[in-house]
């Protein structure tokens, strides 16, 4: 009895029988977590061989006009900007999108593998998955591998028969529903922006104003965060990407008191007579 | 750092639980519900490792309505609380324990008393007046300890609970802004709204 319950409660669609296709292969020891945790580390505060690349500003929020998504688009490994154009949104399908922040490659392939199976509920039940199930579907396959030193922080955000949806779903296998949600190094900053001015009836324009806003903050203040502000509105019908914006060109938008310099016109620059 | 308490008269008892739902220094969430109804007279707040919470609570939700659906009775409190001890128990000594915190607050119809256990994440239980979980213990427990009698009404268990919240707002370094107060009696489970204590 406790076998089938477990099976109903530990994943909502039950059918899926995750666990049997999908395995990542352990270390070949007694405690392979343990092991594990020797060599990898999640919080980068002290030496290890297989360090977490952290660092980001993602953040997303409902309002009268669908959900919001927007993020920074920097990768760092240690002190060092690995990439100012990372793509931080993953596309799981034409109506559901997921963001990443913590480790790439573990919310790249954990990402990948929701849309899949998505997909395979579309097949199987002749309907699109809820945004509820399609998060829950994420929370308990990472449940399975938590204390193995995966890490990420993702939103799942959509539209479903229930309307606009956005979950936030991490390493610990925790999941939450909210109508505003920011995460990463930088989500303190954002925060601090979009709690200020978040209001539900917001138009579209209103809404892509606070997310940029609250992206160009969190990028200049936090210093792993950068690069270009990507932002997506996913509305009934599905989601629309909209062009990227480079947060240096907005500091001049958002301070048109510093004049842009030309060195050039600089007393320092000697006369080339 | 939850806040996570309980208070059982002779025929009710009530849940209190914060609603903060924290990520290292971030409030993610201020309306987080962190009870579980498991029958129609028995509740369970829980706390602890994040993961574990829902999913160990959602396998014994979904177990005891099991039960109730198969059996056409449901578990009494007491037998609910052995049960989730025992599942616990038995995590215990696998490569990944749950690490989880639980209050099982209950109605017996049948008996006509209700009743709270306490159980830790080490699979400890015991059957209490009063109960508390994590920092809050530290400071609720003397009040506890000097306000209960056994035979007080809700309205003064209300006052009780009010009493311990002052005492956290006072002395706790962590501030509360709201808690999920719920009451199982004989009517069943139920809501209290912060401004109706």
């Amino acid at each position: 009895m406790n076998q089938i319950v477990h099976q109903l409660t530990a994943d909502t669609a039950g059918e899926l029988g995750l666990g049997s296709e999908l395995e990542f292969e352990l270390a070949g020891v007694e405690r392979p977590l343990a092991f594990g945790q020797q060599f990898t580390d999640v919080k980068s505060d002290k030496d290890a061989m297989i360090k977490v690349a952290h660092g980001t500003t993602t953040l997303a929020f409902k309002f009268r006009e669908g959900v919001l998504v927007a993020t920074d688009s920097r990768a760092t490994r240690g002190n060092i900007i690995a990439s100012q154009t990372v793509k931080k949104v993953i596309e799981i399908n034409d109506r559901l999108l997921g963001t990443m922040a913590g480790g790439a490659a573990d919310c790249a392939f954990w990402g990948r593998v929701l849309g899949m199976e998505c997909r395979l509920y579309e097949l199987r039940n002749r309907k699109r998955i809820s945004v509820a199930a399609a998060s829950k579907i994420l929370a308990n396959v990472v449940y399975r591998y938590k204390g193995s030193g995966l890490s990420m922080g993702m939103m799942v955000a959509g539209w479903d028969e229930r309307g606009p949806g956005l979950y936030y779903v991490d390493s610990d296998a925790r999941r939450l529903e909210n109508d505003l949600f920011s995460v990463g190094s930088g989500s303190t900053f954002a925060y601090g922006v979009l709690d200020a001015h978040y209001r539900y009836d917001m138009s579209v324009d209103e809404a892509k104003d606070l997310a940029r806003k609250a992206i160009y903050h969190a990028t200049h203040r936090d210093a792993y965060s950068g690069g270009i502000v990507r932002m997506y509105w996913i509305h009934k019908d599905g989601w629309v990407a909209y062009p990227l914006e480079d947060v240096g060109e907005l500091y001049y938008k958002f301070h048109p008191e510093v004049p842009l310099t030309n060195a050039a016109d600089s007393p320092l620059t000697l006369a080339s007579a | 750092m939850d806040a996570q308490f309980a208070v059982a008269g002779k025929d009710f008892a009530i849940s209190v639980t914060d609603k903060t739902a924290a990520s290292s220094i971030v409030k993610m969430k201020h309306n987080e519900d962190k009870t579980y109804e498991l029958t129609p007279h028995t509740l369970m707040s829980v706390s602890g490792e994040p993961g574990d919470t829902s999913n160990f609570s959602e396998y014994i939700q979904g177990n005891v309505r099991l039960y109730g659906v198969r059996n056409l009775q449901e578990l009494t409190p007491s037998e609910t609380a052995s049960f989730v001890r025992g599942e616990l128990a038995t995590a215990l000594r696998s490569r990944r324990p749950y690490q989880v915190n639980m209050l099982v607050l209950g109605y017996d119809a049948k008996a006509g008393d209700a009743s709270i256990y306490w159980i830790d994440y080490l699979a400890a239980m015991a059957k209490v007046p009063y109960a508390a979980h994590g920092y809050c213990g530290y400071f609720l427990y003397s009040v506890l300890d000097r306000e209960y009698r056994p035979d007080i009404t809700l309205e003064q268990g209300m006052d009780i609970i009010k009493k311990c919240m002052v005492a956290l707002k006072t002395r706790f370094l962590i501030q509360y802004s709201d808690y999920t107060i719920k009451v199982v009696d004989s009517a069943g489970v139920r809501v209290v709204s912060m401004d109706d204590i």
